[in-house]
């Protein structure tokens, strides 16, 4: 699974990015975690609110940050 | 039955305990005052008019009743906000025409979710749907002054009618300054490289959230938004506790009183630097009014402490040129001064 934490930089960016991570740990979810801080980047997701989750390419969280147990209910839909 | 166990304790967080607690709510917020003295007279048996038992009594009464408030706007506004996303503010303002755009934009950012950190997302979102740079302005104006917060700690330490007198002419604001940068047409001050995006989807995918969705996610903006300000709030009435109680009520108003005009741009150049949210700024300036500032003066300082940040502007800097920036600026700064004369020149 590819994994994209959306943000550019502030603290819920990167809360989002240590939650995804614990919550692929958790499932021992065969992952790649990528961060993309590239506002061009994050604009092709036709995404206007940072932080977002973006797994194998469909944006699956916007404007929030999940908890981890959350998290592992939506990596595994 | 572990489904049913379940589905009842999601009742219980959706519906029972906001039911609970709101006699809870009324029935602490109409005796704070009791308590509060009560506290203060008889348990710890402090003597009465002296500065420190004074400020203690204002400390102990206004810090909870603050917080009360806060949690009640927070969760009522975070229930309206549920309503309202970012994708759907885009959808009623693209194609629309300047003054109307600038009216419905004003209004949206009050109700629309928004964090200063997605600022550029959703200005370079507003720009792309064609949205009028204009009407995005009214919106990236309105949205960080008009909040719930300032509007709580207004009411709590203020009254409604300060309350009521700070979203209008922050709406006021929002509307003709966004009007006037709409009518100056400085699309070419915008960085080139903004209008060539094109983003990947433009389809709204939309988040079906069922009622115990919405109270969930305004526990949520309650923990995080009290969270992040608590500390803010009691150093801020800290402050303005042992300036009640100590400082003399008439010590500012020979500087900032009404009588003199310079007072309004003094407190706006001191105001644009200093960054704090509204949770810190505002029980500073219940402390500048109680003491000889007149209102228009602490309304201007307080606007350009919460519209006009240096953060913000530094983040929008990857997307507008300078002179842009300066424009915005100086736009901003002077509906704010408007609005400081005229309550000076009325007086509130």
């Amino acid at each position: 699974m590819e994994i994209k934490v959306l943000g550019t930089g502030c603290a819920k960016c990167k809360s989002l990015e240590k939650n995804t991570i614990a919550a692929v740990e958790q499932l021992n979810l065969e992952a790649k975690i990528e961060k993309v801080e590239d506002i061009m980047e994050i604009m092709k997701y036709g995404v206007m609110v940072t932080p977002a989750l973006v797994a194998d390419n469909a944006v699956v969280v916007k404007g929030r940050v999940p908890s981890v147990e959350e998290l592992k209910s939506i990596l595994t839909q | 039955m572990t489904d049913k166990i379940i589905s009842i304790n999601r009742k219980l967080n959706g519906f029972l305990y906001p039911l609970l607690m709101l006699p809870l709510w009324i029935i602490l917020y109409w005796n704070l005052n009791f308590i509060s003295n009560y506290f203060i007279d008889n348990i710890l048996n402090l003597s009465k008019g002296v500065h420190l038992t004074e400020t203690l009594r204002f400390f102990i009464y206004e810090v909870p009743k603050v917080m009360l408030l806060l949690i009640l706007i927070i969760f009522g506004v975070g229930i309206i906000r549920t309503y309202f996303t970012p994708e759907k503010t885009r959808k009623v303002l693209e194609g629309k025409s300047l003054f109307t755009g600038n009216i419905l934009a004003s209004l949206l950012g009050i109700v629309t979710p928004f964090c200063s950190c997605s600022a550029i997302p959703l200005f370079l979102g507003f720009v792309e749907a064609g949205v009028p740079i204009g009407v995005t302005f009214s919106f990236l104006i309105a949205a960080p002054m008009i909040n719930e917060v300032a509007l709580v700690l207004l009411a709590g330490l203020f009254g409604w009618k300060v309350a009521m007198i700070y979203i209008s002419t922050g709406l006021i604001i929002a509307i003709f300054s966004g009007w006037l940068i709409g009518k100056l047409k400085l699309e070419k001050y915008v960085a080139d490289w903004v209008f060539s995006i094109k983003s990947g989807k433009t389809e709204i995918t939309e988040d079906k959230l069922s009622f115990y969705d919405r109270i969930n996610n305004c526990y949520q903006a309650v923990k995080e938004i009290v969270g992040k300000i608590w500390l803010y709030i009691i150093i801020g009435i800290g402050i303005g506790a042992l300036a009640h109680a100590y400082v003399p009520a008439d010590y500012l108003s020979s500087i900032l009183g009404s009588e003199n005009w310079y007072g309004v741009p003094l407190a706006i150049l001191i105001g644009v630097p200093l960054y704090s949210n509204a949770a810190g700024v505002i029980p500073i300036v219940s402390v500048l009014i109680e003491k000889g500032v007149s209102l228009g003066t602490a309304l201007a300082f307080m606007m350009s402490v919460i519209a006009l940040s240096l953060p913000e502007i530094i983040i929008l800097k990857k997307v507008l040129k300078w002179q842009m920036i300066a424009i915005f600026i100086g736009i901003v700064s002077g509906g704010i001064i408007i609005v400081g004369f005229i309550f000076n020149y009325i007086g509130f």
